[in-house]
Formats: C-alpha cells, structure tokens, sequence
C-alpha cells in the first residue's frame, strides 16, 4: 500500500452521513435539516443533506457533497458564539413541517 | 406526531438510568426515563453529554434502539477500549444515574409505519436493512416497531456480526432476519456465514425489481463496502440511505 492509499484510508475511515450532524445543527435552526436538499455550488448536484459526508473530528463539523467532494457547510460553536459557512450551497431547500406556515 | 418530534426545539433532558446491562460481551443496553419525551421515529438518535468534574465535556451520538411504543429509551453502547465516553457508559453507569441528553434527531434516516400508510405507492415498496455490528441499533427499533404496527410494509433485515454471542436484540429479530457470522460459527450453525458480499446481497435481499428502499448501517468500511455493492448489483443509489458509524463505533 503506498502512503497515498493509506492516507486516503485514513480520511475515508472519519466519515460519516450529514445524518449525524443534525445534533449540532439544532443548535441554529428550528427544522431539521438532514431532509434539506442542496445544490452544490460546485458541481451542480443536488442531494439532501442527510447524504452529504461528514467530517465531525476537525475543529469545525465539514458536510462535503457526496458528487464531487467540495466543502458545501461548515459549522462550529466557539466562546459562545456559533459560526455558519455556507459558501458550497448555492441553494438549500428545507421542507416545512405540515401544518406550519413558511416565511411569507 | 412524526412531524413534531422533528421540528421541537431540542432541549437537554436529564434522562434517569432505569437498567445498563451488559447485552453482549461488548455491547451493553441503557433503559433511560426521559421524562416528557416527545416521541421519536424508527431509526433517530440522541446525543448524549457527559460533564466531568472539571468541567470537560463529552459529547456522543447513539441511535435509539428501542420504538417509539416503548415508553423507555433504550440505547446499545459498544465498549470501545480506550474509547472516551463508552467505557465510562458501560462500566461506570448504574441505576438511578442521571444523564443529559437531547433529542429525538434526524429525519433522513427513519422509517415509520404511519409515513408508510399516509404514502400509497411509495409505501408499498419493501424496506431492506442492512447491518454491520453494533450498527443494528437502529433497525432494533425499526423491526419492532413493524411487528407492534403489523405493518403490511414487506421488511428485512441481513445482519452481518462477529460470532453468535454478539448478536443484539435477541427478543426483536425474528422470521424477518437473516444473520451471518463473520469470525466464529458453531458447529450446529444453519445460518449465513462469511462478510456481506454481492452473492450474499443478491441471495437475502430484497430483488432489484421490487425496487425496494434499503438502509445501511455500521462501521464505514462496512457501509461503504455494502452500497457500492448493491449500486453493482442494480439498485439505485437515490433509494440507499446510509448511515457511517466511522471506524471506531464511537462517533462524536
């Protein structure tokens, strides 16, 4: 195995599914965001979040598309303050639970 | 219901140890009081956090193992040597404990008879499960709760675990289970052995021409391993849902 594949090992061994990040997410919004669907700025796709990878041990929670692997989300809270980097979701559509209104 | 278990502001919850067993030799099963818990569906999970004396905080994600017709939370936490968190859950814990924890959370990873009866042709589809070790978690409470709900949902499950003692939720699985051992098989074993693999997918799982909607579970390399197989096999990737414990079983 060269260095190359065992790094590669190593990262594909951390990730996990935007599923797991709905925890801390909650601190922020008040829907559940693992069945939004984003378009990634990136490549175009669009998947739900709940299928994006996530890498949940870097000093920030990292969902990257599952197309093309770019940093759609960054989240992280520090000294009290929370902190939100959409910069890889050119669109995020979050369904409305029944019976709630939207924004108008 | 559903919908409100989902969308609640999550709160910590002081969750009260009513039972912490050891299922398995390295699994044990926490029954929590959670007192006002909302309600949760088949497959959501909860964080636990845990505050040590000098104010060190420990946060961990573990899926609800139990349905939502049990009124006690149940959670199978697998021991992790020199793991953080599971050592002190396993061998620390006792009755009458107080634990903080929020949740129900996730809405992606979850079916739920009631979605199932409210969505005509898409309800109707098989559901297949698939798991890798203590990843089963989920699908305890999934499989119990379509027996409770003797939902007509046709429904599987192929769990893959090391030998025979590890096998959880011995009270839940049933006729709808089939179970490989991967490391030791006794004598008289007339069941599956051997890793998950295409032969093994194609011969216990729901037929790509159902069309059946499949959730997988366990390590990484496991799940990973499991769905590049059934998209080999034919299955759409759009219907595969899939939920990484990581390496270690201990995600943060």
């Amino acid at each position: 195995m060269t260095d190359t594949d065992n790094r590669r090992d190593l990262v594909a061994a951390r990730r996990l599914d935007g599923n797991a990040a709905a925890g801390p997410l909650a601190d922020l919004f008040a829907v559940d965001l693992t069945e939004a669907r984003s378009h990634c700025a990136s490549c175009g796709t669009t998947a739900m979040l709940g299928a994006h990878h996530l890498y949940a041990d870097s000093p920030a929670l990292v969902l990257r598309c599952p197309s093309c692997t770019e940093v759609v989300l960054r989240f992280a809270a520090q000294e009290g303050r929370l902190l939100l980097d959409l910069r890889g979701s050119q669109l995020l559509v979050v369904p409305v639970p029944n019976g709630e209104d939207g924004p108008a | 219901m559903a919908r409100a278990a989902v969308q609640r502001r999550l709160t910590w919850r002081s969750a009260t140890v009513l039972d912490n067993r050891a299922e398995t030799p390295r699994v044990h099963r926490l029954v929590l009081d959670v007192p006002d818990w909302p309600g949760h569906l088949p497959g959501q999970h909860v964080v636990v956090r845990l505050t040590a004396e000098d104010g060190y905080v420990a946060q961990r994600s573990y899926s609800l193992a139990s349905p939502p017709e049990v009124p006690e939370l149940h959670l199978t936490v697998e021991r992790l040597d020199g793991g953080e968190v599971s050592p002190y859950l396993t061998e620390e814990v006792r009755r009458d404990d107080i634990l903080e924890l929020r949740g129900p959370i996730g809405g992606y990873f979850v079916w739920s008879a009631a979605a199932d009866r409210a969505d005509g042709e898409h309800g109707r589809r098989p559901v297949q499960l698939v798991a890798g070790g203590s990843g089963v978690a989920p699908f305890l409470a999934m499989v119990d709760h379509h027996r409770r709900q003797d939902s007509s949902t046709p429904l599987r499950l192929l769990y893959s675990t090391r030998t025979q003692a590890d096998v959880l939720g011995r009270d839940v699985i049933g006729g709808t289970t089939t179970v490989t051992l991967t490391r030791e098989v006794p004598a008289d074993w007339r069941g599956e052995t051997g890793r998950v693999d295409a032969d093994m997918l194609a011969r216990c799982t729901f037929p790509v021409a159902d069309r059946p909607r499949i959730f997988v579970c366990g390590s990484t390399p496991f799940v990973e391993s499991v769905a590049a197989t059934l998209i080999d096999l034919g299955h759409d990737p759009s219907w595969i849902r899939l939920e990484r414990y990581g390496n270690s079983g201990e995600a943060s």
